[in-house]
């Protein structure tokens, strides 16, 4: 080990190197648009990248996920013009705790089980009402 | 010192290696207790990666890679599943490879190193659910996980650094 290793001040190439990548994440965080957040209109649903279905977000309903094999594995509850996971038998439950998802690009991922939903565009009845 | 290194066999090498170990295991496993999330459930501190940045500090990088890798082996079989087996070993395979190459150069702080192992550690993860998931939408989640990467990185960092200004003085002479 070198004692440039532990120094007590950045020099020039450190801050060049976290600068980079500073600027890139906020590119990153920038090229996701945050400020203006369409509300999708249909959930999509794929299972190991196949789509297994397409969801109106309008309609409150409750989705069970299958996988290949025919079990459900998860459960989707679209309320209040959200999509939330609500089930899954994995024994992480990270999509569980995942935030309900309205707008469009928004992403719930169950990695154990290969389950993606995301939302699209389409028309939901906020949009409609917008154009008008 | 350098010759030193590069003998088959060391006893005291190898006792310090099994207490990163060690150490390491009993992190990974503390660590999910922590809360430390960026509305994203997963995210963890990686506290096991500064005992890898100690490794690699003061042992080199062949030792790093051994730690690494049996700590990735072993919490698998303790405490996880084949999938945190695949991501964890993506992520830190990845992180490693690159923090090995930084310090290579010999030009960067170790905090700088830490930062850019995190950003990759959470990279190759992210890379492994996209394989997984066989889907580019999951890519929504790379923004956040960079900075997520960073901010663990600069934290792991600085814990690293204050460790080995304090144990490198023990590493002199001994190995």
């Amino acid at each position: 080990m070198s004692e440039a290793d532990t120094r007590k001040h950045f020099k020039k190439q450190d801050w060049i190197v976290i600068g980079i990548l500073l600027a890139g994440i906020l590119v990153l965080f920038l090229l996701q648009t945050p400020w203006k957040k369409t509300s999708g209109g249909t959930v999509i649903i794929t299972v190991d990248g196949a789509e297994i279905g397409s969801y109106p977000l309008g309609a409150d309903t409750v989705i069970a996920i299958e996988n290949a094999d025919g079990i459900a594995t998860n459960t989707l509850t679209i309320k209040d013009g959200a999509a939330k996971m609500t089930e899954a038998d994995c024994p992480d439950q990270y999509c569980v705790h995942q935030k309900k998802i309205r707008f469009e690009g928004e992403t719930i991922v169950c990695l154990p089980n290969r389950v993606l939903v995301t939302v699209t565009g389409g028309d939901a009845p906020e949009t409609d009402a917008m154009v008008r | 010192m350098e010759q030193k290194r590069n003998k088959p066999f060391n006893v005291k090498r190898l006792a310090f290696l099994a207490i990163l170990l060690a150490l390491a295991l009993i992190l990974g496993y503390v660590e999910v207790l922590i809360p430390f999330s960026f509305g994203i459930p997963g995210i963890k501190l990686g506290l096991p990666n500064a005992l890898v940045l100690l490794a690699l500090y003061l042992l080199g990088g062949r030792d790093a890679f051994c730690l690494s890798i049996t700590r990735i082996a072993l919490s698998a079989l303790l405490f996880g599943s084949v999938f945190s087996f695949l991501y964890s070993l993506a992520g830190g395979m990845f992180s490693l490879l690159v923090m090995l190459l930084l310090k290579k150069t010999g030009r960067f702080h170790v905090i700088t190193v830490s930062i850019c192992g995190g950003i990759t550690h959470n990279l190759g993860q992210l890379l492994v659910a996209a394989i997984v998931v066989s889907n580019l939408k999951i890519f929504y989640y790379l923004p956040v996980l960079l900075l997520a990467g960073f901010l663990t990185g600069a934290l792991i960092g600085i814990i690293s650094r204050e460790l080995l200004l304090r144990m490198s003085y023990f590493f002199r002479k001994e190995l």
